[in-house]
C-alpha cells in the first residue's frame, strides 16, 4: 500500500473528463474540433483551395454535381461554406484572443491596485458599456472601414467589459487569500504574483469567456456583412446569409441553408460547451 | 446613507460617464475617422473649400473645442444636419421615432410576457420532460443567426404563402398594424431563446434558496410557493433585465426595418452607414448612450427603493 498514491488531477483535466462523460457535450465537443480540424485544413489550402472556380452554371440548384447548388458566379456553395468556416474560426478566435487581453489585464489591473486605478478602469468600462453594443461596434466599424483588420477590431474592443468585471471582482478576492500573503512574504513582485500566482487562479473565467465570445463573434460577423462592413475578398458565413437576401425571391435558397446551417451547428455546439465548461470549471455558477 | 443621498450621488456619476462616452465618441469621430472633406467634396476640391468646409463643420477648431461641442450634443440634442437629406437630424430623429416604437412596443411586450410565462412554466416543471425540451429549444433559438430569420421569414411567409405584407408602412394607429405584425412575430423567435433562458435561470435561482425550502415545509402548496415567493423575489432581476431594454426600444431594428421598408431609426440608421452620414451615426451613437445611461441610473436607483436588503454603497 505505498506507491498507490494517485497523482491529482488538475481542474482542467477534471473538466475535461467530466465534459467527455456527458453525451451531449462529447458530441459538442467533438462538433467544436471537426470545425476547428476544417478550419485548418482550409488555411492549408488541402481542402476547399479551389472554392473560387466554376463548376457549373449560375444559380446552379442542389444537384449531385454540387451538393448545395452554385452561387451567382457559378462557384460551388459547399465549398464556399467550407471555405469560410476558416474565416469564421480566425475571426472567433481572434476576436476572443483581442477581448480576453484586454478584459484580463485591466481587470487584474483594477482589482489588484484598487484606489484610483480602480475607479479609472470602472469609469472606463462604464463608459464603453454605456454605448450600446450594436451602436458602438457600428460607429467603429464604420470609421475603420471595410475589412478583415475591421471585422477583429470592431468586434474585440467591444466585448471586453464582461470579462473585465468578472476577473476584477475575483482579483479583489484572491489578492487577500493566504497565498498571496505568503508570496508577499518571500519578496515576489506586484508582476510577479499577478501573473504566476493569480492568473492561474483565474484561468477558468477566461475559457469560460473565450466560449461566449467565440459565438457572438460569429453571430456578429453577420451583422458586420449585412451594413456593408464585413470581411472582403474570401468567403464568410455573413455575407453569404446577405447575399441571400436578393436571391431569395428568385427561388435560390441554398446559399442561405448552406450558411445558416454550418453557423447554427458550431455556435449551438460552443453554447453547450461553454454551458458545460462553466458547470465543470466553475461550480459556483452552475446553471446559470 | 440614507436613500436621498445615495440617489444623488447616483445621479451625479451620471457626469463623468456622459463625459467619457463623449471622449470615445469624440476620439472615434473626430481623430480616428477619415477627414470628412474628401467625402462631401470629392478628390477635386480645392483647398479653399477644404478650408470652409472645416470651418463650417468646426473640424478646425483646437481638439478640446471640438470634444466640448460633442459633449454640448450630448445635452442639447442640437445634432446638426445630415450629410445626405440636408435635413435637421432632431428632426429625422423624431419622424423615424414612430415607425420603430410601432414594432419596438409591441414586441417588447410580447416577448418579455412570453418568455417570462415560458420560464415561470419551465421553473415550476423543472427537471421534467418540458423544462428540457424549453432549454435545448432555447438554445437551438439562440443559435441561429437573426437575420437569417428575417431573411427567410419574409420570403416564406409573406413571398411565398402572402399571409403577411412584405414591405411597406402607413402612418396612423390601425394603419400600420397589418406592416408590423411579421417583423413583431419573427424578433419574438429571434428573442425567445435568449429571453426564456435568462428568466428560467433568475427564477431557479430563487426555487434552491433557503426560504423556499422552510415555505415549503409549511405545507404550503407548490404553486403558491412559486408565485408567492420565488417570483416575487426574482421579480428584481426580471425587472432590471426589463428596464434597460426600454432606451434600445428607440433604437429600432436594424435588420427588420430596412427589409420590411418601414421608415424607423433602424432603417435610417442603415441608410447613414451606406452614404457615409457620420453626423447622423454620430447623433445616433450618443443618443443611445444617453438613453442607456440614464436608464441605468434610474434601475439602480429602483433597485434600492425595491429591495431593502440592497447596500448604499
Amino acid at each position: 500500500m505505498s506507491a498507490d498514491i494517485k497523482q491529482s488531477k488538475s481542474l482542467l483535466q477534471n473538466a475535461f473528463i467530466r465534459i467527455i462523460n456527458e453525451k451531449i457535450s462529447l458530441i459538442a465537443l467533438i462538433i467544436v474540433a471537426i470545425y476547428f480540424l476544417v478550419a485548418i485544413l482550409t488555411a492549408a489550402n488541402i481542402l476547399a483551395s479551389d472554392w473560387g472556380k466554376e463548376v457549373g452554371a449560375s444559380y446552379m440548384a442542389p444537384s449531385s454535381v454540387s451538393y448545395f447548388g452554385t452561387d451567382i458566379f457559378g462557384r460551388s456553395v459547399l465549398q464556399k461554406t467550407i471555405k469560410a468556416t476558416e474565416t469564421a474560426v480566425v475571426i472567433g478566435v481572434v476576436v476572443s484572443a483581442i477581448s480576453i487581453v484586454i478584459g484580463t489585464t485591466l481587470g487584474m489591473i483594477a482589482g489588484y491596485f484598487g484606489g484610483f486605478v480602480d475607479e479609472i478602469v470602472v469609469w472606463f468600462y462604464t463608459t464603453f458599456s454605456s454605448i450600446p453594443g450594436v451602436m458602438l461596434l457600428v460607429a467603429i466599424a464604420f470609421i475603420l472601414g471595410k475589412g478583415t483588420t475591421t471585422v477583429f477590431l470592431s468586434l474585440g474592443l467591444t466585448s471586453w467589459v464582461g470579462l473585465c468585471r468578472i476577473v476584477r471582482a475575483e482579483v479583489m478576492k484572491h489578492k487577500e487569500r493566504e497565498y498571496i500573503h505568503a508570496a508577499n512574504a518571500i519578496g515576489a513582485t506586484h508582476g510577479r504574483k499577478l501573473w504566476k500566482h493569480i492568473l492561474p487562479n483565474i484561468s477558468h473565467l477566461l475559457i469560460i469567456n473565450f466560449t461566449q465570445t467565440f459565438d457572438s463573434a460569429i453571430k456578429a460577423e453577420v451583422v458586420l456583412s449585412f451594413l456593408g462592413l464585413g470581411v472582403v475578398g474570401r468567403p464568410s458565413w455573413g455575407t453569404m446569409i446577405d447575399d441571400s437576401k436578393l436571391e431569395l425571391a428568385r427561388g435560390v435558397w441554398w446559399q442561405l441553408a448552406a450558411a445558416t446551417l454550418a453557423m447554427f451547428l458550431i455556435v449551438l455546439a460552443f453554447n453547450i460547451l461553454g454551458d458545460a465548461l462553466r458547470d465543470a470549471l466553475d461550480p459556483k455558477l452552475k446553471g446559470k | 446613507m440614507n436613500l436621498y443621498s445615495y440617489i444623488f450621488r447616483r445621479l451625479l456619476y451620471i457626469i463623468p460617464v456622459l463625459l467619457g462616452v463623449c471622449l470615445v465618441i469624440f476620439v472615434l469621430f473626430n481623430l480616428v475617422a477619415p477627414d470628412p472633406a474628401y467625402t462631401l467634396l470629392g478628390k477635386h476640391a480645392t483647398l479653399k473649400q477644404i478650408a470652409d468646409l472645416h470651418h463650417e463643420l468646426g473640424t478646425d477648431k483646437p481638439y478640446l473645442f471640438q470634444y466640448l461641442d460633442t459633449v454640448k450634443t450630448a445635452f442639447t440634442f442640437n445634432f446638426g444636419y445630415s450629410w445626405t437629406s440636408k435635413q435637421n437630424i432632431w428632426e429625422m430623429i423624431k419622424a423615424g421615432a414612430g415607425p420603430s416604437l410601432a414594432i419596438t412596443g409591441p414586441l417588447f411586450v410580447l416577448s418579455n410576457i412570453f418568455a417570462i410565462s415560458l420560464a415561470l412554466l419551465v421553473a415550476f416543471y423543472r427537471g421534467k420532460l418540458i423544462d428540457k425540451v424549453v432549454l435545448i429549444l432555447s438554445i437551438a433559438g439562440m443559435s441561429i443567426p437573426s437575420l437569417a430569420v428575417v431573411l427567410f421569414g419574409q420570403w416564406f411567409f409573406a413571398f411565398k404563402l402572402g399571409l403577411f405584407e412584405i414591405s411597406g408602412y402607413e402612418n396612423g394607429f390601425p394603419n400600420f398594424i397589418p406592416y408590423v405584425i411579421l417583423p413583431i412575430l419573427l424578433y419574438v423567435v429571434i428573442s425567445f431563446g435568449g429571453d426564456t433562458r435568462f428568466y428560467r435561470t433568475v427564477i431557479l435561482d430563487e426555487a434552491y434558496q433557503d426560504y423556499v425550502r422552510t415555505a415549503r415545509s409549511k405545507g404550503l402548496s407548490e404553486l403558491r410557493v412559486m408565485f408567492k415567493h420565488v417570483l416575487k423575489n426574482s421579480m428584481i432581476p426580471i425587472l432590471t433585465q426589463i428596464i434597460i431594454q426600454i432606451p434600445g426600444l428607440i433604437l429600432g431594428l436594424l435588420f427588420a426595418e430596412s427589409f420590411f421598408s418601414i421608415p424607423g431609426l433602424g432603417a435610417m440608421t442603415i441608410n447613414a452607414i451606406n452614404n457615409s452620414d457620420f453626423p447622423v451615426i454620430k447623433a445616433m451613437t450618443i443618443m443611445s448612450a444617453v438613453g442607456f445611461i440614464v436608464f441605468n441610473v434610474i434601475t439602480d436607483v429602483l433597485y434600492t427603493v425595491v429591495d431593502p436588503r440592497m447596500k448604499l454603497k
